[in-house]
């Protein structure tokens, strides 16, 4: 089985709240200094997901291969899916991709595919942490004509040719079997992505990754266009101030908050 | 006439709350466009009568064997049912629901309409001097606002944030009733659902609950939630918590309380133990009043608070506990 796992380099969404700013002017997230770029960490939980499946099909030679676009890549950062196991990376890097708008991202992911296909199943995390939109993988799923299965916690090979996925609900989840190639996007609760191994690092550092430019994969300038322009970037107010509650210790504040919270009437 | 197109969903038989979200939103943010709902399934005859006292000018029931409860977990038939019905009525704009429904189903007629969603919405508004229409998202895990504009021709595909907006009556209205049968157009299935289990989570569920106590990191493991549970019981409360104590495995994904879990807005929040990621404010945020109990001073979750404790939990909420108990008894 060939498997593509779509992945996006982002700034680290864990930065402390502090340090994270905009630039109202120029639309842009301003990345804090000294804070490298990650993975986008659904992308990573894809990464394991497709390296568990390739794993647990003994009959064939299972590929994995990791594909992104975007701009600035920090290649030690784009090769942690390799690290982890992942046999193949996949580049398409121009000026133009840096923050492109999704259906922009959906064309450039739907050639490059293409252009490295054909595959039997592509991942990818359930949405990205920077702009959190969660409909690029749908998109994906229109242009190459596949079924789309979103927020997968769990994903197994089934018979004639099949993948049987257990979405995660708000209240429980839901099996569904569908036929391949299929577009299945994967949620934090199919698990933690694996610690790379030593071997892994050193595999991944003797990788070179397969580099695309925009014409390489067929992309011109009508395939830039989107009816969905963002306008205005701000960091919203926050609340209003805090009340707090002191006591002789950690003890005495806890009883005078519950005393607090009566008087409020708020239990 | 402008016309919007409300993608609504049936629940327990009857018309969803958050497709009541969208009818307000259509009426408040859209007041001038001609409204339109469509619901898809198997058999729409149970919700058919309240379908009918909606407040819409016309309301399209898509009935087909294969969009059986919306065609869940799978979502080709409503695609390309309401595919079918945005080429024949045109509609401008088009709503959905972040739900389960409308955040597979809204992107994928968008990118099938070759326009673009705009997700996760929690404003809309037509501008006054360009008259298009805008919306705004949070992005950046809610550490940012962006407002984007919509261009070119519709339909441009709005999918809205559950609870961003009340709740419209579900009556007062006399819609024109339009039955739409889509076969012929309904494909071939490619996946098939095979089995919906619902977790039935312990106590209070968290999306009716009035007081909401969470645990985060800070409460260092599942036995801390023990403590949690108590207090929620005390106070009829549900348990909820961030992604993080779920997936450390303190507690079911079920509670996840915040972006990629459950949003709610009770009117107390009791947050433990909590940092206050804007990922997880992203799903609390709503809260009328937000307490904190941190021992760092610092947290972000003081910037949301209305009341915060400065403190170890493990000293502070045993005191509480013990408090709200001698209050309660008088």
């Amino acid at each position: 089985m060939r498997i593509a796992v779509c992945a996006k380099q982002v700034p680290d969404p864990d930065i402390p709240q502090s340090q994270f700013k905009v630039d109202g002017e120029s639309l842009n997230v301003l990345p804090p200094a000294g804070v490298p770029p990650v993975v986008n960490g659904f992308d990573l939980n894809a990464a394991e997901a497709a390296i568990q499946l390739a794993e647990s099909d003994t009959s064939t030679a299972s590929e994995v291969t990791v594909i992104s676009a975007g701009h600035g890549f920090a290649m030690d950062v784009m090769k942690k899916p390799l690290a982890m196991g992942a046999h193949q990376l996949v580049l398409v890097d121009d000026l133009l991709l840096a923050d492109a708008p999704a259906p922009v991202t959906v064309r450039v992911l739907a050639a490059a595919i293409r252009k490295t296909g054909p595959y039997d199943l592509i991942l990818c995390g359930r949405q990205a942490s920077d702009w959190d939109q969660a409909h690029v993988p749908m998109g994906l799923a229109e242009a190459l004509g596949t079924p789309c299965i979103s927020v997968a916690r769990g994903m197994a090979w089934a018979d004639d040719n099949m993948l049987s996925v257990d979405r995660a609900l708000e209240d429980g989840y839901q099996t569904v079997e569908t036929t391949l190639p299929a577009v299945v996007t994967v949620t934090n609760e199919f698990g933690e992505p694996r610690y790379p191994t030593l071997r892994g690092i050193m595999a991944a550092t003797r990788t070179q990754p397969l580099t695309y430019s925009l014409a390489d994969i067929g992309i011109g300038p009508h395939d830039f266009a989107s009816s969905l322009r963002m306008t205005r970037l701000y960091e919203p107010e926050r609340g209003g101030e805090c009340e707090f509650i002191d006591g002789e210790d950690a003890a005495d504040a806890g009883r005078r908050l519950a005393i607090r919270l009566r008087a409020e009437q708020l239990i | 006439m402008p016309s919007v197109l409300i993608c609504a969903e049936v629940e327990n038989g009857d018309v969803s709350p958050t497709s009541l979200q969208l009818l307000e939103a259509a009426s408040t943010a859209l007041p001038a466009y001609r409204r339109q709902i469509a619901f898809v399934g198997a058999d729409l005859s149970n919700v058919a009568a309240a379908a009918s006292n909606l407040q819409a000018d016309q309301v399209f029931l898509i009935e087909h064997p294969q969009l059986e409860h919306g065609d869940a977990g799978v979502f080709d038939a409503p695609v390309v049912a309401l595919h079918d019905l945005c080429q024949r009525e045109s509609p401008d704009v088009v709503l959905f629901a972040r739900t389960d429904y409308g955040s597979n189903v809204g992107p994928r007629l968008a990118f099938k309409l070759e326009t673009v969603p705009a997700q996760d919405c929690i404003d809309i508004a037509v501008d006054a001097d360009t008259r298009r229409l805008n919306v705004t998202r949070p992005v950046h895990g809610g550490n940012a606002m962006a407002v984007f504009e919509f261009t070119g021709d519709g339909p441009h595909v709005v999918i809205v944030r559950p609870g961003a907006f009340e709740q419209a009556d579900a009556g007062g209205g006399t819609p024109n009733i339009v039955r739409h049968d889509p076969a012929g157009t309904i494909p071939e299935p490619r996946a098939r659902l095979v089995d919906t289990v619902k977790v039935e989570a312990e106590g209070v569920p968290l999306q009716d609950a009035e007081i909401v106590i969470s645990g985060g990191r800070g409460l260092g493991g599942h036995e801390a939630f023990e403590q949690v549970d108590e207090l929620a019981s005390l106070l009829a409360a549900a348990v909820g918590a961030t992604r993080a104590a779920c997936d450390a495995g303190w507690i079911d994904h079920e509670r996840q309380v915040g972006l990629t879990g459950k949003s709610v807005s009770p009117a107390l929040y009791i947050a433990i133990g909590i940092s206050g990621a804007s990922q997880h404010m992203a799903g609390c945020s709503g809260s009328r009043n937000i307490v904190a109990i941190n021992n760092d001073p610092d947290a972000n979750i003081f910037r949301d608070a209305r009341f915060g404790v400065v403190a170890d939990w493990r000293q502070a909420v045993p005191a509480f506990i013990a408090t709200v108990r001698d209050l309660q008894a008088g």
